[in-house]
């Protein structure tokens, strides 16, 4: 397993000569970071290694998987919203029953995709559990911090004063109320051997690393990835690589690992930005910028340097 | 030789699982389906089978890792009861949908509130639109019996659907009576193994299970579970021929006791038959009324047409439902067994009856006064109240 993970990684190796797994056909947005998540996960698997993809109920799902149409190579499982985790976990059983039993020969790895919504919020308990089992699977959250599927409506991964259809800024109201939950720190709490935060950042290199570690771990892995959505947050479908790196770059969205209980930062912007560039390109932000709100703005400056700050801490920086 | 033996109702499933050596149980632990997982994980822990367990958070966990466990291509099982169930709810649609061949030993207790822990059928009942195939039983022996035939019944290939079978919590459940155990071997040939068409794991062919579908499709998927409800019917009673033979046992869709001659019925499903049978037997022995019975066994499919015709020829008859619907016009054994009389032009006189919720004892004086009812009603052609409960407070 070592050397597969100190292996060099080669951009048009991996990224554009590698054969995909999640196929073009499938009906996610323009722009959408969830697709790109997938795609990119997806690839690490090395070739011969077969698979089983699951999905919770989300926009993934639903333009993936509409009948007759599978965009998986795989085999693929979606059974409801809240239970991607136990789902994969039987996929998980049975395969090492079976395998046991001699009834199947190949190697399979196990991933399961879900939103914030159905990770964070309604599919935590099942996930957790999951995980706390210590099935060998990757649960990857495709993180764009609100129920997208639905139109919109906060979850626990929204961001604080992000306007959503059920946090919507008004004449005296400013968006969410609660900063966002920190999910990667819960799932590394469960001591599990592999926890990774990421998102699509210059040739790919570091979702691609995690994926692979994260899959190829024995025991369960968690990967929290950072996946804009074009429609939810209000920015052209152009920018979204433009989008992620601000959000490493300001602070608000750190890319580190856990393995085995020791964090390690894997990007340290080499000039910290100010939240307000993460935020300006982005409607659902757009209140902030008025001349009553700085006060606000420099709120969520205060909480993304409090956040950083104790990631440097358990990173030992 | 078969094995006698003594046990309760949990120890019977249990033991059935024992001889199945099913690939994959998540379980959760409620009362008072408890013991089938306990005495699961001992067998495991003793090595006696290679079962896995899966020991989920909840019940929507369970029927969730299940669906996964099966999809994937393993025989898969859980036990649960009441609120298990309920919070499987969703669950058991996706089940019977994605046409797994899942089993669920469901121990039959009342559902909250107010939270009660003894047996009535609101928990199965209220799963009884879910597209599971269901069937109860009067004893441990029938529990047993049941279970040996279930996976035989799901996973044959013009069926696909999961099984419930369920026993009455408590006075089944934990009560211990003498039992007949099949040979292991011969359980063994008669189940055989899982050879599953279509699954995940299938190496030569990668498979998509649980998708979207549009209005364009969710119809005919709609129109399938229907069609293997339908074959179920034929294969529920080959599986109990050929379960005939190696226990010398029979079963069908319904038990029909007393019923040759008889003039006033009552039908009813799970342990109150047996209570039901010693009230016949003495009303036929002190006053010479030709009473009957008919035992449903299986509800899911509703074997309709069968039913009407036991009762085609009875004066009176009595459903008794051991759970509300609150439609305000009885019990759904009621509503489904009236209904089946009207399709086939039966005109015996009919009255619902719910009895034994949350666990109520029903008596054999009970049943004397139903059948004291069904004299007069047959007599008269008046039914006073054609819903009503026995054995209220009052």
């Amino acid at each position: 397993m070592d050397n597969v993970m100190n292996k060099s990684y080669n951009f048009k190796e991996e990224m554009i000569n590698k054969k995909d797994r999640f196929v073009p056909g499938h009906r996610m947005c323009a722009g959408c970071g969830g697709a790109v998540a997938v795609r990119s996960v997806l690839r690490s698997l090395h070739e011969g290694d077969k698979a089983v993809v699951g999905n919770a109920t989300s926009c993934l799902e639903v333009s993936s998987y509409m009948y007759p149409y599978s965009a998986y190579e795989d085999s693929y499982i979606h059974n409801a919203f809240e239970n991607a985790g136990a789902t994969m976990s039987g996929v998980e059983t049975a395969y090492r029953v079976l395998k046991g039993q001699g009834k199947i020969k190949g190697e399979y790895k196990f991933i399961t995709f879900g939103g914030d919504g159905g990770t964070y919020d309604i599919g935590f308990q099942s996930m957790s559990g999951a995980m706390e089992r210590g099935h060998d699977f990757v649960y990857v959250c495709y993180d764009n911090g609100a129920y997208m599927n639905t139109g919109t409506q906060r979850s626990s991964a929204t961001p604080r004063f992000a306007d959503t259809t059920t946090t919507p800024a008004g004449k005296v109201k400013n968006g969410k109320v609660q900063v966002r939950k920190d999910l990667a720190a819960i799932m590394a709490e469960h001591h599990i051997p592999y926890v990774g935060q990421t998102t699509f950042l210059g040739n790919f290199k570091d979702i691609y690393t995690k994926a692979e570690k994260a899959i190829y771990t024995p025991g369960p892995a968690f990967l929290n990835v950072l996946s804009p959505c074009p429609r939810g947050w209000g920015y052209e479908t152009s920018d979204m690589m433009e989008i992620c790196r601000l959000a490493v770059d300001t602070c608000y969205w750190p890319m580190f690992e856990v393995i085995d209980g020791t964090w390690t930062l894997t990007y340290t912007p080499k000039k910290k930005l100010p939240i307000e560039d993460f935020l300006r390109p982005q409607r659902r932000f757009r209140h902030l910028f008025k001349p009553e709100n700085e006060e606000l703005l420099a709120d969520f400056q205060k909480e993304v340097d409090k956040n950083w700050n104790e990631i440097l801490i358990k990173c030992n920086m | 030789m078969s094995i006698r033996e003594r046990l309760s109702g949990n120890e019977a499933v249990a033991y059935a699982i024992k001889q199945i050596n099913p690939d994959v149980m998540p379980a959760f632990p409620i009362t008072p389906s408890t013991e089938i997982p306990q005495y699961v994980a001992s067998y495991i822990a003793n090595g006696d089978i290679d079962t896995e367990f899966i020991h989920v958070e909840s019940e929507h966990s369970s029927m969730s890792a299940a669906i996964g466990a099966s999809a994937a291509g393993a025989r898969t099982l859980t036990a649960t009861s009441s609120c298990g169930l309920a919070l499987m709810w969703e669950e058991l649609y996706v089940a019977a949908s994605d046409r797994l061949p899942i089993v669920l030993a469901l121990v039959n207790r009342a559902l909250s509130g107010p939270i009660n822990i003894n047996a009535d059928h609101s928990d199965s009942m209220g799963a009884r639109d879910s597209g599971w195939i269901q069937i109860y039983a009067e004893s441990n022996q029938e529990a047993y019996d049941n279970f040996l035939q279930s996976f035989k019944i799901a996973e044959n290939k013009d069926v696909m659907l999961p099984v419930m079978i369920c026993q009455d919590g408590f006075i089944t459940s934990h009560g211990v009576e003498n039992i007949e155990l099949v040979e292991d071997e011969l359980v063994k040939a008669f189940v055989g193994e899982r050879n599953p068409e279509h699954f995940l794991l299938n190496e030569k062919e990668p498979m998509a299970i649980g998708p979207y579908a549009v209005s364009n499709y969710y119809m005919e998927s709609k129109r399938g579970q229907r069609q293997a409800m339908l074959n179920a019917r034929k294969v529920i009673l080959s599986v109990a021929e050929e379960f005939e033979k190696i226990s010398g046992r029979k079963y069908g869709f319904f038990e029909e006791y007393r019923m040759e001659d008889a003039e006033y019925a009552v039908v009813v499903i799970g342990s109150a038959a047996g209570t039901a049978k010693a009230a016949i037997e003495h009303i036929r022995s002190t006053t010479g009324k030709k009473v009957g019975l008919v035992k449903i066994r299986v509800f899911r499919p509703f074997p309709d047409e069968e039913i009407a015709a036991a009762l085609s020829k009875v004066k009176a008859v009595a459903i008794l439902d051991r759970s509300e619907m609150f439609s305000g016009t009885g019990g759904p054994l009621g509503a489904e067994v009236t209904a089946a009389l009207y399709r086939a032009k039966v005109n015996a006189e009919v009255v619902n009856y719910i009895y034994g919720l949350g666990g109520r004892d029903i008596t054999t004086d009970d049943f004397e006064k139903v059948y004291e009812e069904l004299y007069r009603i047959a007599e008269t052609h008046e039914v006073r109240d054609n819903y009503r409960y026995i054995g209220l407070r009052e």
